[in-house]
């Protein structure tokens, strides 16, 4: 037994790492610990073909807050950049691909109107998306039971969008609950652009553009422009490399992070977290103990319902966690063609979505369980930045593809693998001709296996849809939502808590200054 | 007096909500007429013999939504408005079971735990929460929704009121409440229950009259709104028009009459006249012109912002605004003189189910489905269908022993994906409507007399509903509230002085409420600083 | 999914026929009935005052049968009982009964209701309401298997002074030992009785459990053993009478279960209902011990008390002023006239500080004669002890009278 710390966080996800690196530099002693072999959780870079690398989990930078990246001297501790603000390319069957760079929408035949439209659009959006990356800053409110600060909160979100402007306040409340394909259509005539605009909305999450929320999961995708991105980024060496810029800063002030120590259990005594069982036996002990795991995982796996309100447990298994994207890995020969497209624009971030309509059938299929039979797909090829990741003249194509169910119906057999695979190979030999005899070899890395990979339950990439009945004041549960759970001394900082998913890190430090914060007020 | 072309006041439409808003304003002392394009009243509340010695309540069909404040203020009872209540409900299953949804508590109880007793347990947390969240909302269906953006005292007050009511929630309630207004109904029942056939019978009221599917985040409030209705105090009660859905509007006619208000009948409207920022009147189809300085429209937004006025004369965002209006078309209805009682499969015809609403799909993926099929513009193939008899409740409706049936089906697209609608079309949307009945009722075809068969198509042409949306405009939440039908004109005023909308398409919306009427007589008469006569909502503690 | 041959078939019947329906029914003579639980009960079969003291004179017999019954067995059983109930179910050892009540998160009472430690990780929970979607919820994490047994269980009360002597006489020997809360079974016929010494009376009494198949052949050997000690069959209104005297409360009367009430605010904690005394802090984890623990820290919002009410006129629905008659401190939930102990009886519910021990109230009462309402404040004076205990409700061996 040792209780060398005051603080133990379960999982070196980056949230994780930048809540060690907060409640380090505060004075407290903490340890990190990961099940894997590196630090990173699904910001992590795996060989997964010999000789050819590829972020396995995100693959992009892109709502990571500069500031945070300042204030965390990642530059000092190695983080380095091959690209960034990258922009996105709609890609057409037709070779007239649509470009999005910041405000401004390029495709040879993309009308004055639209482009006036789509500025326009980009910069009201970005308003709105100020004011939750603002609210996404804090911790949650509580609306009832509310302290000085939880009003003070508020109060700040409700100047926030007061100081929008009548008419910009106005249309906020409208289309704040509205769906991506209503708003899209009404903003633009071009399919190209409705199209592209409402696969942001919906990626990563388990919607179709029909479903009301979709705009707030776009606002919330958008924050990212609040948080200093033009677009996304990535880092030399994969978001592994981002990974360890982290882990160094929060080692620089004085965590320690342990490798290969899983974690199996929370002990709990008395309504009180102890301290942890790790997988080989041995027993940790500290006041505080924070995971850096999703919500069911933590709440389920390592503590037990058994210690929990049975009224709790139902919120907890309530939460909607339905993971629908998978990833697929190509090792290449040889940069594929894709007509149609400058080749200075290749390294961009690469969107197929043919249309509103296509990604609706493409959704479609997901609700009775089954695979799209036209996926939709982000993709990147970051070998044209870093050719660290594969052999010389070699490339990768990283690929993030909807919709596959994890729960699908008779389950990922090889088969159904290897089906779905030659329908994102068939999406893609549409853009790319003859990209098939390209590869060399592929990985398909389904729900379950990001589930398996990086202990996500339901291998859902945001540990919980990015919806309005489960963000701020609802994330995780209701009552809950400020990083405490109901267990003394238990805290959650991962993106199942507010503000959520993707690679933020604001779950982290929130969680990290709310624990410095009752510590000073206590 | 001027000419008889000169009025107080014109209200267009003689739909339940312009024969509301037309009886305040005549109450007041106004001198109103209202001016309907049809030979007949009532818009889509309406009872017509199409078929001799039958009446068909051939568009709206039941009541529960419409409020007893008016019908009491209004004594529409002394002018023949009498609604009864009915019970029951049944969905019928492929296997030739059934669910059945009693209204007395222990029956149902019994009939859930035949399919799960968890289920049966649950669904009294159901109906709690439902029935926390109607409360929220009722208060609010007789008052005019504030303007958030304004910091007027008396918006700030409304705004606060709405603040107490979700304080009195709980945070708990408060996030039940978001989760209801934002969650899909199936995701929402998978919250309760186990049992396909039990969603299944609860998810129909949350997608009736509206384009979302039930795996559609939003259709959770749709329930909501077909549940805040009540008959005498029970809430969430459905009951019929005795003599079919025109007594609604027959008695509000009345009522009117009895204020010396007037009601043209084959005056469409063509124009609304406009000069130097004020209504004048409106030009009639046949080329008259009706004076007045107070316009008041029932017709859905789009109609009036994009059809009876001219742009000109409007603000270019509220044009473009009505243009994004959500009226989407989804239903068809058909209906039908039957010779005598059908036989349902395994069902007792004396059953009390009978006597309620009864529904032929058995499973949510079988709705979701039919949605599917509304979005790539086809009727549904296997149509979800909300059919009721309301002569086994209702004898002034078909000769004795005969009966009249009332078929509500989901989804039926405003456009096909081969063009608009042809006759054909719709005689074949027709068939597959009846086999869907028929695969439960043996001896249903048999007993067909007359049919009805009403598309999109038909409704817009004959009712004046924009797609056929029965609620003028989707109950979603960028259309609720201070958002119906757009922000900025959610308090009945137009954008013209002297103009003002009373439909379905402001708060609180479709369902034959009278709501948004006697709302927008309230801010008329407020404007007129006339005395006030509108009532407040009761109190539901 | 569910498929027609597994499913039950369909009773189209309003009410069901509880499994002592032929005797009952035929013992009726005032055919006074309502429904408890879908279930055909008598509310009165005679006079409620001679009903009444069957009770607390010879041997009441009251059809239980409606009660929510649930079985409750796996290896996890007892650990799952011990997070549901707030006080600790590991001292309900095989073969006695636990008196106790379960709570939402928030520390809020959702029932009340009776354990039975029937067998090695065996227990029946008898409740008011149904709770079976919250057994569901509880049991996640344990290895525990729920039955709603209700309609497979026939039970009925067996109460007052010479229930000891019936059952004695009907063949139950050495039923005089069975002690208050404890259970024992009996052969029965091809099957047998469970008999538990419990009751909601008051009184020395006992509950009979058994096979549907048995019921009848049990209320006729029942009632034959009975003839000369005087046993009689009651209904609802007279055991209200006897459970208000002795100072229990009832889900739905004196208090709203947490998960059914639509207005918030509106439900009590075991602290507010009295019930101290059944929470346990000691014991671990049970659902809503944050909230108690929390409210036992900060102080609660209500007391329940019992009154002694001045004058015989009932204080039903009464509203309770403070010393000075001004300020209204509370309600009455239940009220009653006491034939036994001659007294006029209150529950109520009041805004703390309020109901002290010993605190004189005042109790408004109206009251109909001939048509004519009067209004009368009477002194309610806060009671520590219910008025009427008798000491042969605690007795071993049980009395014979």
């Amino acid at each position: 037994m040792t209780d060398t710390h005051d603080v133990i966080i379960i999982g070196a996800g980056h949230n994780g790492l930048v809540c060690a690196a907060t409640l380090a530099k505060a004075g407290r002693r903490v340890v990190v610990l990961e099940r894997a072999d590196r630090p990173g959780g699904a910001a992590r870079t795996r060989t997964f073909a010999p000789g050819y690398s590829v972020s396995s989990g995100a693959h992009f930078l892109n709502q990571f807050p500069v500031s945070l990246i300042e204030e965390l001297q990642l530059a000092k501790h190695g983080l380095r950049f091959a690209a960034k603000g990258l922009a996105t390319v709609a890609l057409q069957a037709d070779g007239r691909h649509l470009r999005l760079d910041g405000a401004k929408a390029a495709a040879t035949d993309l009308g004055a109107v639209d482009q006036q439209a789509f500025a326009e659009f980009h910069a009201e959006i970005a308003s709105y998306a100020a004011v939750l990356a603002g609210a996404f800053g804090r911790r949650p409110p509580r609306l009832v039971d509310s302290d000085w600060r939880d009003r003070l909160g508020l109060l700040k979100l409700g100047w926030d969008i007061r100081t929008l402007g009548r008419d910009r306040m106005r249309e906020v409340l409208r289309i704040g609950l509205m769906n991506i394909h209503d708003l899209a259509s009404e903003r633009f005539e071009d399919a190209r652009l409705r199209s592209a605009v409402a696969f942001d909305a919906v990626l990563g999450t388990s919607m179709g553009p029909r479903a009301p929320n979709t705009v707030m999961s776009y606002l919330y995708r958008r924050t990212a422009d609040a948080f200093g991105h033009a677009g996304p980024s990535i880092p030399v060496g994969g978001m592994g490399a981002f990974a360890d810029a982290l882990a160094a800063a929060a080692t620089a002030r004085g965590a320690e992070i342990r490798l290969q120590a899983g974690v199996a259990s929370i002990v709990v005594h008395e309504g009180r977290a102890t301290g942890v069982v790790l997988d080989s036996g041995e027993v940790l002990n500290a006041s505080t103990v924070i995971s850096n795991a999703d919500p069911r995982t933590t709440l389920k796996g390592l503590v037990g319902y058994r210690e929990l309100d049975a009224g709790f447990v139902r919120r907890v298994e309530g939460i909607r966690m339905r993971g629908m994207a998978a990833k697929l890995h190509l090792a290449l020969d040889a940069l594929p063609s894709i007509p149609g497209l400058d080749a200075a624009n290749a390294g961009d971030r690469l969107v197929l979505c043919p249309s509103l309509e296509g990604l609706d059938e493409a959704m479609n299929p997901s609700k009775y369980r089954q695979f799209s039979a036209e996926p939709v797909i982000e993709l990147c090829i970051p070998t044209l930045h870093d050719p660290s990741l594969a052999p010389p003249g070699k490339h990768v194509i990283s690929a993030v593809v909807q919709y596959a169910p994890v729960d699908l119906e008779g389950g990922w057999t090889a088969a159904a693998r290897a089906e779905f695979e030659a329908r994102i190979m068939a999406r893609l030999e549409t853009v790319m001709p003859g990209i098939g005899s390209l590869v060399s070899s592929s990985e398909l890395c389904v729900a379950p296996d990001i589930q398996s990979e990086f202990g996500i339950h339901g291998g859902h990439w945001h540990h919980g849809e990015i919806s309005v009945d489960q963000l701020l004041m609802m994330r995780p549960v209701v009552l809950f939502s400020q990083y405490a759970m109901p267990i003394d001394g238990l805290w959650l900082c991962g993106a199942g808590a507010h503000p959520g998913g993707g690679v933020m890190g604001l779950a982290g430090r929130n969680c990290a200054q709310e624990i410095i914060r009752k510590r000073a007020s206590a | 007096m001027g000419s008889t072309n000169q009025y107080d006041a014109i209200v267009i439409g003689a739909g339940h909500n312009g024969l509301t808003t037309a009886a305040y304003l005549a109450k007041s002392g106004l001198r109103t007429v209202v001016l309907e394009r049809n030979p007949y009243i009532g818009g889509a509340t309406v009872s017509r013999e199409l078929h001799s010695g039958w009446t068909y309540s051939n568009c709206s069909y039941v009541c529960s939504l419409l409020r007893p404040e008016i019908t009491r203020d209004l004594e529409l009872p002394r002018h023949g408005l009498q609604v009864i209540p009915y019970g029951g409900g049944v969905t019928f299953t492929r296997d030739g079971d059934y669910f059945g949804n009693y209204s007395d508590h222990e029956q149902q109880y019994r009939e859930m735990c035949r399919h799960s007793k968890r289920d049966a347990n649950a669904y009294e947390r159901f109906s709690t929460d439902v029935m926390k969240q109607t409360r929220l909302i009722r208060p609010f269906l007789m008052r005019t929704p504030p303007d958030p953006t304004s910091l007027h005292p008396s918006q700030l007050r409304e705004l606060a009121r709405f603040g107490k009511a979700f304080a009195e929630l709980g945070e708990e309630g408060f996030a039940d409440a978001l989760r209801f207004w934002t969650a899909s109904i199936g995701d929402f029942l998978d919250g309760y229950f186990e049992t396909d056939v039990l969603k299944t019978h609860m998810a129909g009221s949350a997608i009736i009259g509206t384009a979302l599917g039930v795996y559609s985040p939003g259709t959770a409030y749709v329930l909501l709104h077909h549940y805040m209705g009540d008959v005498d105090g029970s809430i969430g009660a459905w009951g019929f028009a005795r003599g079919g859905m025109g007594a609604v509007s027959g008695a509000l006619q009345s009522a009117l009459f009895s204020f010396g208000g007037e009601v043209r009948v084959d005056a469409g409207v063509s124009r609304v006249i406009v000069k130097n920022g004020q209504t004048q009147g409106v030009a009639l189809e046949n080329g008259d012109e009706v004076h007045a300085p107070l316009v008041v429209s029932s017709l859905d937004p789009r109609r009036t912002f994009t059809k009876i006025m001219a742009a000109e004369d409007l603000p270019p965002k509220l044009v473009q605004a009505a243009r994004n209006f959500k009226i989407r078309g989804s239903s068809g209805k058909l209906n039908i003189a039957l010779d005598g009682l059908p036989h349902f499969t395994g069902l007792d015809q004396r059953s009390p189910l009978m006597k309620g609403d009864m529904h032929c799909i058995d499973s949510l993926e079988r709705m979701e489905r039919a949605y599917d099929d509304w979005k790539a513009k086809r009727w549904s193939r296997d149509p979800y269908i909300d059919m009721l008899i309301p002569t086994q409740v209702d004898p002034t409706m078909a000769p004795p022993g005969k009966h009249m049936m009332t078929v509500f089906v989901q989804y039926c697209p405003p456009e096909l994906s081969t063009g608009e609608w042809t006759d054909a079309d719709r005689d074949a949307f027709g068939k597959t409507v009846v086999d869907q009945i028929s695969r439960h009722s043996p001896d249903f075809k048999n007993l067909i007399l007359h049919m009805e068969v009403r598309t999109p198509r038909e409704i817009e042409n004959e009712v004046g509903l924009t797609e056929g949306n029965i609620f003028m405009g989707e109950l979603t939440f960028d259309q609720l509230l201070f958002n119906r039908p757009f922000p900025g004109y959610a308090q009945y005023r137009g954008p013209v002085k002297g103009m003002y909308l009373c439909g379905s398409g402001s708060h609180p919306g479709g369902g034959v409420m009278a709501a948004p009427g006697a709302n927008c007589a309230r801010e008329i008469l407020s404007d007129l600083r006339r005395p006030a006569l509108v009532p407040g909502s009761y109190s539901d503690d | 999914m569910n498929t027609l041959a597994t499913r039950p078939a369909h009773d189209p019947r309003a009410m069901l026929e509880t499994p002592f329906h032929p005797r009952i029914a035929a013992a009726n003579g005032l055919q006074s009935w309502y429904n408890w639980k879908g279930y055909v009960s008598a509310e009165r079969l005679d006079q409620i005052e001679f009903e009444y003291f069957a009770i607390r004179n010879a041997t009441a017999v009251f059809d239980i049968s409606p009660m929510t019954k649930y079985r409750i067995e796996g290896p996890d059983s007892e650990a799952f009982l011990n997070r549901l109930f707030t006080r600790d179910v590991r001292k309900i050892r095989e073969g006695r009964v636990g008196y106790g009540v379960w709570c939402d998160d928030a520390g809020q009472v959702q029932d009340d209701g009776t354990l039975f430690h029937t067998g090695p990780d065996l227990w029946r929970l008898c409740s008011q309401e149904r709770c079976l979607d919250w057994l569901h919820w509880s049991a996640l994490g344990y290895d525990v298997r729920i039955t709603d047994e209700t309609a497979s269980v026939a039970a009925l009360a067996v109460q007052g002074p010479t229930s000891c002597s019936t059952l004695r006489a009907m063949g139950l020997s050495g039923i005089e030992t069975l002690k208050p809360f404890e259970l024992r079974s009996f052969p029965f016929h091809d099957g047998e009785l469970m008999v538990s010494r419990t009751g909601f009376t008051g009184d020395l009494g006992y509950e009979i459990w058994t096979s549907t198949a048995l019921a009848l052949p049990l209320w006729d050997a029942l009632f034959a053993a009975g003839e000369h000690f005087l046993i009689k069959p009651i209904g609802s209104a007279a055991l209200n009478i006897a459970r208000i005297e002795a100072g229990f409360i009832m889900a739905g009367a004196d208090f709203v279960p947490a998960e059914q009430g639509v207005r918030h605010g509106r439900s009590r904690s075991p602290f507010e209902l009295g019930l101290d005394w059944l929470v346990d802090f000691d014991k671990g984890q049970f659902t809503g011990r944050r909230a108690l623990l929390a409210e036992r820290a900060s102080g609660s919002r209500y007391r329940f008390v019992k009154l002694d009410v001045e004058g015989n006129k009932p204080a039903t629905n009464s509203f309770i002023f403070g010393a000075g008659q001004r300020k209204v401190v509370g309600t009455v939930t239940s009220a009653v006239w006491c034939p036994t102990a001659k007294s006029n009886v209150a529950m109520a519910s009041l805004d703390m500080p309020y109901g002290r021990p010993g605190e004189e109230l005042w109790a408004e009462i109206y009251y109909m004669r001939e048509l004519k309402w009067t209004r009368v404040m009477a002194r309610a004076k806060v009671m520590e002890t219910p008025v009427f205990d008798p000491p042969r409700r605690r007795q071993t061996p049980a009395p014979r009278f």
